[in-house]
């Protein structure tokens, strides 16, 4: 099975091609490559994480070695190399936000969804990240990109209950 | 507490009027007035007037605008770029992101004005991956000025073309940093380039380049609306105009403000119109004024006004406008721990000093936390900070950008709170138990 949702179909391969001729536009015609990130996220809306193919397929469409799209992969957190949970919560734990209750959260949310901020799960792949720019409407956290700000238990219970 | 200068708001004044994100709201207030008026005037010109204005970069350094712009070489028969930085994530720092959900025309016809200036005809704006609806709003703002006729083959129907495309990141705090954001625009991982030389001179795809901060551009309408005069006076000394500013920690009220540069940190923090204080029977024990990488002020140090030149003679900076608050019950290697981790995450492996300087001291510090530290350990600590950058003053760093500088400035700074640290070793324990962040500290 995870063979097969690995795997590029012509509709994907299809659907990359014309996403990344539209990207192309936008930059000088011996830059190609300059396209790796917006080209990658593509990928990902696609695919859901960076095939191993997909990311091949990317770096030929845009003139540049398998290993350079490898290394932009894997250097920005948002880009998933293996596939991530359903939801992918990332959760500030930072100095605003854990002066704001931060740290009682990711506790709270650890114990609720029975995981360990780090590990990734079929279901959720919870994470402590990077300062989301919610200092003043702190604390906060990002499911699956979608923001929620000045957090507390009552809107994180009912946040969570909506993800099935 | 009430304000001795009162704020006339500039940047945030039409943030209440909730069609002011829309191209058809943004030009009922007189929207696009000041990009068709630049460009009745000679590039050289607008470069004077913002010279004049005493316009300094919002986003960390506080370099003179005008200056940078003037840079660019003019003999270079390369394509010149403008770059936006959008890629806010310094922690304490929300701001940009208000500007693009709240006023985005207010940056792209700060854009348009830019670029006529500097004869860029191609900018990007760079926004961090994280901004999923701030980018939404943006990219519909683009489409509108697009659809209206002021980007594309004529900049609103001047015979000078302008394209200005969103890119957005994808998680790299470093990214923020401009020449790592160059090389991200350029599709690769971020890792700083040596300077020199400076982007103006060699930046994106090797050509000219200027990278500004949104807060930046997105001021240019209301300067040149009101005079780049009447700007420099709005100000202080070296400083022009207002500034964004962030408030979190241990206040009532935290949140994003307009300040003046004469307003205080201490009326920041206390006044009605900003963050109304602290809760009963708690005072203020430290102060981060300028985002995390900026060093810690005490609470006898709060009088400082908000003007970038102000934080010099008291060995910090004004960074980008995230001012962190920790109150009396808050402990100190704590928020520091937390403040180096985060450095220690986001380096970005290019120099030794931050890629093992950072993680080592983040060791140190969670171990003098839970109580196991030593007073050798604290001494390691210090020497770590200072084989990374050197202090005071600031900007003695010993890597490549200044992602080296903050986790160490960080320690430098925190130091003013020794005694709280030699507590931790001394009692085997955190005196602060289980409750460690002060007043607000309990998720609830």
């Amino acid at each position: 099975m995870e063979m097969h949702h690995a795997a590029m179909t012509a509709d994907d391969t299809a659907r990359l091609e014309q996403g990344i001729a539209k990207l192309l536009e936008r930059y000088p015609k011996d830059r190609k490559s300059a396209a790796m990130l917006p080209a990658l996220r593509l990928l990902q809306e696609i695919k859901g994480w960076l095939v191993p193919d997909g990311v091949k397929r990317v770096a030929t469409l845009l003139e540049t070695t398998p290993e350079r799209a490898h290394e932009v992969a894997t250097f920005y957190i948002m880009y998933f190399t293996e596939k991530p949970g359903r939801y992918v919560i990332d959760v500030c734990t930072n100095l605003p936000c854990a002066l704001r209750g931060a740290e009682g959260m990711l506790k709270y949310m650890e114990a609720k969804l029975g995981t360990v901020a780090g590990t990734n799960g079929d279901k959720f792949y919870l994470r402590e990240t990077e300062c989301l720019a919610s200092c003043g409407t702190a604390p906060c956290m990002q499911v699956n990109e979608d923001h929620h700000e000045n957090l507390t238990k009552a809107k994180v219970d009912a946040i969570l209950e909506k993800l099935s | 507490m009430s304000l001795q200068h009162p704020v006339e708001k500039i940047v945030t004044r039409y943030w209440p009027h909730k069609d002011q994100n829309t191209l058809k709201g943004y030009k009922s207030r007189g929207g696009y007035q000041q990009l068709a008026k630049a460009l009745g005037q000679e590039p050289a010109a607008i470069i004077d007037a913002v010279k004049k204005s005493n316009l300094r970069g919002r986003g960390g350094a506080g370099f003179p605008t005008g200056l940078k712009w003037s840079f660019l070489p003019k003999d270079n028969p390369k394509p010149k770029y403008l770059c936006i930085n959008a890629d806010e994530s310094e922690p304490g720092t929300a701001k940009d992101r208000f500007i693009l959900e709240n006023d985005p025309h207010s940056l792209l016809e700060g854009i348009g004005i830019a670029c006529w200036a500097l004869g860029a005809h191609t900018c990007y704006i760079y926004a961090r991956g994280e901004f999923k609806h701030p980018s939404a709003v943006l990219d519909k703002a683009i489409a509108e000025a697009y659809a209206d006729g002021i980007f594309g083959k004529k900049l609103l129907g001047k015979d000078f073309e302008l394209n200005v495309y969103q890119v957005r990141g994808a998680g790299a705090y470093i990214c923020g940093e401009e020449t790592a954001l160059l090389e991200s625009l350029e599709g690769k991982k971020g890792w700083p380039r040596l300077k020199p030389p400076f982007p103006a001179v060699v930046g994106l795809f090797g050509c000219p380049t200027i990278v500004n901060n949104v807060e930046t551009i997105s001021t240019l309408p209301a300067l040149f609306e009101k005079g780049p005069e009447w700007f420099a006076n709005l100000g202080s000394g070296k400083s022009g105009g207002n500034r964004l500013v962030t408030l979190s920690g241990a206040v009532n009220r935290p949140g994003t403000f307009e300040v003046g540069m004469k307003t205080t940190l201490k009326e920041l923090i206390y006044a009605e119109e900003y963050g109304q204080g602290l809760p009963p029977g708690r005072a203020v024990k430290g102060v981060i004024p300028g985002g995390s990488s900026a060093p810690v002020l005490t609470a006898d140090e709060l009088g400082v006004a908000m003007e970038f030149d102000a934080f010099k003679p008291l060995n910090s900076m004004a960074g980008s406008g995230g001012v962190i608050v920790m109150d009396d019950m808050c402990c100190m290697v704590r928020s520091l721990w937390r403040v180096v981790r985060f450095y220690a995450e986001e380096s970005c492996g290019q120099c030794t000093p931050c890629r093992d300087g950072q993680p080592w001291m983040t060791r140190i510090l969670r171990k003098i936390e839970e109580g196991r530290g030593t007073r050798e350990d604290l001494e390691t600590l210090q020497h770590v900070a200072t084989s990374m950058a050197p202090y005071p003053p600031i900007g003695l760093g010993n890597t490549i950008c200044a992602l080296g500088d903050s986790g160490a400035l960080a320690v430098h700074g925190f130091m003013k709170f020794k005694r709280e640290f030699e507590q931790h070793i001394e009692e085997k324990r955190c005196p602060f138990g289980e409750r460690p962040w002060g007043a607000f500290g309990d998720f609830q």
